[in-house]
């Protein structure tokens, strides 16, 4: 009997979250670390397995009246978002170690990690399930311990930014529960018995008006997820609002669960509504480039400039989609996972900053390179990781996105290079207003001391994988690009020849 | 001469045992309150509601495993899968619901029931009674016959039958509404307004009977579908027949534009009594209406499908916009019955009966009962159980900070609250699902465009609520009262079940779908 390892690794923190339900005091949080860490040991015995070339399907019949089974799988994108899930769940708790002690009217810090370890564990479930209703459920699961993390944590408004996240996002997944209901009716009438399993359902022929039809209730759904201009709004507001650890996850983790979904379900499930969508989604993701950029630069709250910067990220990443290319694809996937450390440090060490003096907005600080000067610096390591700086991973797979765009159509990879020029402007920007020039009183008041041991604990690892990854894409790459691939033959397209190959006969 | 021999009618006392022993419980609950001195009597009855209760079960269940099905009682009772399935569901609602009634821990010793019904409410009378601690335990054999109507109602295969299990679940409902302890002029005026309204639906539905037994000739569902197939005269008859039936049996469901007893009796009703209205009558009402529809209507179904879809939308529509201004938790959830019951309609509409692996109208239909049946039989109970010095606090406002008082009780309601909102993971999304591929796969995707559209509507004020419990200041005075297992058991029922059934809905969904079969 082999070991079923994807739900174990899925369990384990579900059962961390149970563990939490106890009642204790001084050890909750040390048993909740325990299990996060757990959970990544898990996890990089799974990556170790699956490169190793180990089959870790499982399948067990769940709901045999829908179709529907327990069927959960790992392809090279699956394992990165594993891999990133595992390795940031556990940066969270030690980065708000301190903070979830004070924070919350009533919420303690037992409170916070249960919800981080349901989260961790649900999300861990998204990204395995090889089946549609199963993923359904678990994508619209991961709201509940969201929607707590953000309203029982955080600013004055929580409860505000915790509803408007959940409405945008029950809607998504309302829109979207059509479509899985759509493709079970359509599998019981050609297969005779209903069916969930991807690898099923790819084989459905379906006509074109249906086709698009189940396709767009998908691509809504992740389109409000990952989010994308015009239905991004709810992200600042809870950015803003709640705390720096829940952004991580938010934007980091369940965010990312957008851009899969595309490749995962609309690519593979819909080849040709996809593709016919294409223009479509090259432009919104052109529009949410330039605009998230545009509204970080505007931002004068550190976390809803965060927030919009990933706005202005995702649409690259959709970009990458959209242009039907191996390198656009490979590097979205790539992107996914550079974004997700990148944007967790630069929450994190600003979550460090505002504990510190109490506030977030960009013209509370002045100066803090003088008195926190290793803040000061992951900071701007950070910073530089946002702005794709050569050198960090998140270039290599921005500079993929980009050629994966040009080769398809140079005008898209012009008007996007406008987005990096500006990414530039805005981490440089608040760099500049926050940490140079004089030293403020109020700053020379609050902020009294550096970045202590625990804090260190947790950014130097990951801006350690950020270089890392920058000096070595290859690691990473070669588990993306099957996937890419194999995504890509089941859209059946093929990537652009270039120009002085076949035109210029 | 054979002229006077008269053939004895055939009667299947086994098979029919579970109606007879809920009818012979809520008798001997009539010999208990004349013979039993009045010390004993509350003791009394609740042994006889659960003695009962559970023997019925026991043969329905026994019934089942020996296979015994057929059309009963000279052709007036069908005993099929749907009969099965749902007088397993209202017995154990039912009892549930019966057991909340039973509560005495909450309120001093004295139970949500009037001790004087026949008294003006503030009157001297009333007063004695209530010093004498006087108590009504009528309220169980009123309950018991209630639910015996109720298992007639939905297995009736002749519209007469039909008629008269209506009226004697009607009945006892209308007493039942009117007995609250607390705020008795409202409960006077919900259970007047109940009885009024009720009364010309069952003139309705008479009429409607008349007129299809002038269409068809007989009474009996089968011999309409055979008139349908081969009619002898004209629509006519068959139209107007068909919607004073429909408007009889959509106002028990609370069907728009039928609704509006609905939340003015669940208001004024005693809570426990709200709680087995909401779950039982609408689960008799469903399966009584399903049966007519698709056994002696089937064949019609072209001409009342679009008009069922349109009530379907309007209802769904009308509960979950109105249910968004309410400030009264009762009232919200009266008006989210409403929601759920355009729910339900929309696999009705969806009319698609295949047999086999797949889940059918009738089979989504009874999962989704069963499934809302379990949380709201608990909301409900939860409800009695949030009070202040004046009795039941059914403000919302009052409910703030909930979370922080009980922590265990607000996280049931919430995730109760989450499982009606159809959010995965409960038992509610998954009953949502089967309703909303039904109707998809009856060829109403449409419908199910609707359905999702105020599914998000009514998942805001659910939310509302959740978000007033966890993130608002606690409201002063407010107290979750120390309630005994007569009302813990059902909460932790329902909520156990609703998880369950979220998780694991593959073995109930089996059962449904292999028993969803109306025997004709």
């Amino acid at each position: 009997m082999t070991v079923p390892w994807l739900t174990i690794l899925g369990l384990i923190p579900l059962l961390g979250a149970a563990v939490l339900c106890l009642p204790m005091k001084q050890v909750a949080k040390g048993v909740g670390l325990a299990f996060a860490l757990a959970t990544a040991l898990v996890g990089f015995v799974v990556a170790a397995l699956f490169t190793g070339g180990a089959n870790l399907s499982e399948s067990v019949p769940w709901i045999p009246a829908f179709g529907a089974s327990w069927s959960l799988g790992l392809d090279g994108m699956g394992l990165m978002m594993v891999l990133l899930t595992v390795v940031l769940t556990p940066a969270v708790l030690l980065a708000e170690w301190k903070l979830a002690d004070t924070s919350g009217g009533g919420w303690g810090a037992r409170a916070f990690f249960g919800l981080v370890l349901a989260l961790e564990s649900l999300s861990l479930f998204v990204f395995l399930a090889d089946d549609v209703l199963l993923f359904y459920l678990f994508f619209e699961a991961t709201l509940i311990p969201m929607y707590f993390l953000i309203g029982g944590f955080g600013g004055a408004n929580r409860s505000y930014a915790a509803v408007k996240f959940l409405l945008f996002s029950l809607a998504g997944g309302l829109i979207m529960l059509f479509s899985v209901i759509g493709l079970y009716a359509e599998s019981t009438r050609q297969f005779g018995a209903p069916s969930y399993l991807l690898a099923d359902l790819a084989k459905l022929q379906l006509d074109p008006n249906t086709g698009m039809l189940l396709m767009l209730g998908f691509l809504i759904a992740f389109i409000i997820k990952a989010p994308m201009v015009p239905v991004h709004t709810w992200l600042p507001t809870a950015a803003e609002e709640s705390t720096p650890g829940t952004s991580v996850l938010l934007v980091g983790v369940l965010d990312k669960i957008g851009t899969f979904g595309m490749i995962k379900f609309c690519l593979y499930l819909f080849p040709d509504a996809s593709r016919s969508v294409g223009p479509i989604m090259i432009v919104l993701a052109l529009v949410s480039i330039l605009y998230g950029a545009v509204a970080a630069i505007g931002s004068q709250n550190l976390l809803r400039l965060v927030a919009y910067t990933s706005v202005s990220h995702f649409g690259f990443m959709v970009l990458g989609i959209y242009s039907f290319t191996t390198a656009g694809v490979s590097g979205t996937i790539f992107y996914m996972l550079n974004h997700g450390f990148s944007t967790a440090a630069l929450f994190l060490v600003l979550g460090f900053l505002i504990s510190r003096r109490g506030s977030a907005m960009v013209d509370a600080y002045g100066g803090v390179q003088k008195v926190a000067p290793v803040l000061t610096g992951s900071l701007l390591l950070a910073g530089l990781s946002a702005l794709a700086l050569p050198g960090m991973s998140s270039f290599v797979s921005e500079f993929m996105v980009l050629a994966g765009a040009w080769s398809r159509e140079p005008w898209v990879a012009a008007v996007a290079a406008l987005g990096t020029v500006l990414a530039a402007v805005y981490v440089l920007l608040m760099f500049q207003r926050t940490m140079t020039g004089p030293v403020t009183d109020q700053v020379r008041e609050h902020i009294t001391t550096d970045l202590n041991g625990r804090e260190k604990l947790v950014v130097v690892p990951l801006i350690g994988v950020i270089l890392f990854l920058g000096i070595l894409p290859q690691v990473a790459l070669s588990v993306i690009e099957p996937t890419a691939v194999a995504t890509l033959t089941q859209a059946r397209v093929t990537d652009p020849v270039p120009l002085h190959g076949k035109e210029a006969k | 001469m054979a002229l006077l021999e008269i053939a004895s009618p055939t009667f299947e006392w086994l098979e029919l045992a579970p109606v007879l022993l809920v009818l012979a419980g809520g008798c001997l609950g009539v010999l208990v309150e004349a013979l039993f001195p009045r010390a004993w009597r509350f003791t009394a009855q609740v042994a006889v509601i659960e003695l009962t209760v559970l023997a019925a079960f026991v043969v329905l269940v026994a019934n089942y495993r020996a296979h015994r099905s057929g059309i009963l009682a000279m052709g007036s009772i069908a005993l099929d899968g749907p009969t099965y399935i749902m007088w397993g569901s209202l017995l154990i609602f039912g009892l549930l619901g019966m057991l909340v009634f039973s509560e005495r821990h909450l309120d001093n010793g004295a139970s949500v029931f009037t001790p004087a019904a026949s008294s003006i409410p503030g009157s001297v009378h009333e007063a004695e009674a209530l010093t004498a601690r006087l108590e009504h335990s009528e309220v169980f054999p009123l309950a018991l016959f209630s639910l015996a109507g109720m298992m007639v109602f939905l297995a009736a295969t002749d519209l007469l039958t039909m008629f008269v299990g209506l009226e004697v679940m009607s009945l006892p409902l209308y007493l039942l509404s009117a007995m609250a302890r607390r705020r008795r002029l409202l409960s006077q005026e919900a259970a007047l307004k109940y009885f009024l309204l009720g009364a010309f639906s069952s003139a309705f539905f008479l009429f409607g009977m008349a007129l299809l037994y002038g269409y068809a000739g007989s009474f009996d569902l089968k011999a309409i579908d055979a008139a349908i197939t081969s009619p002898y005269y004209g629509p006519g008859l068959l139209y107007v027949g068909l919607a004073m039936l429909a408007i009889g049996m959509l106002f028990k469901i609370g069907v728009v534009p039928f609704h509006n007893w609905v939340p003015d009796v669940y208001v004024g009703a005693p809570t426990p009594v709200t709680g087995f209205m909401a779950v039982c009558t609408k689960l008799a009402a469903v399966g009584a209406t399903a049966r007519v529809f698709f056994v002696a209507l089937g064949a019609e179904r072209w001409s009342w499908q679009p008009t069922m879809a349109v009530l379907a939308v309007l209802t769904m529509a009308l509960g979950a916009i109105l249910a968004l201004t309410q400030t009264d938790i009762k009232r919200m959830l009266a008006y989210s019955s409403i929601a759920h019951a355009g729910f339900l309609l929309t696999a009705i509409v969806g009319a698609n009966a295949d047999p086999g692996v797949q889940v059918n109208s009738m089979g989504s239909i009874m999962f989704y009962l069963i499934a809302y049946g379990f949380a709201t039989i608990a909301a409900f109970a939860i409800i009695t159980m949030v009070r202040n010095s004046a009795g039941e606090v059914t403000a919302i406002s009052g409910w703030a900070g909930l979370g922080r008082k009980s922590p265990i009780l607000a996280g049931i309601f919430a995730f109760l609250m989450l499982s009606f909102a159809g959010i995965p993971l409960t038992g509610g999304f998954i009953g949502k699902w089967a309703v909303f591929s039904a109707a998809w796969r009856g060829g109403f995707p449409w419908l199910v465009v609707a359905a999702i559209a105020f599914s998000l509507i009514a998942a805001y004020f659910y939310l509302r609520v959740i978000v007033v419990m966890f993130f608002a200041e606690p409201a002063q005075s407010v107290v979750v009262g120390r309630a005994s297992g007569m009302t813990w058991v059902p909460v932790v029922l329902g909520v156990v079940a609703s998880v369950y059934l979220g998780l694991f809905p593959g073995q109930l969904l089996d059962l449904v779908s292999a028993s969803s079969v109306f025997l004709r």
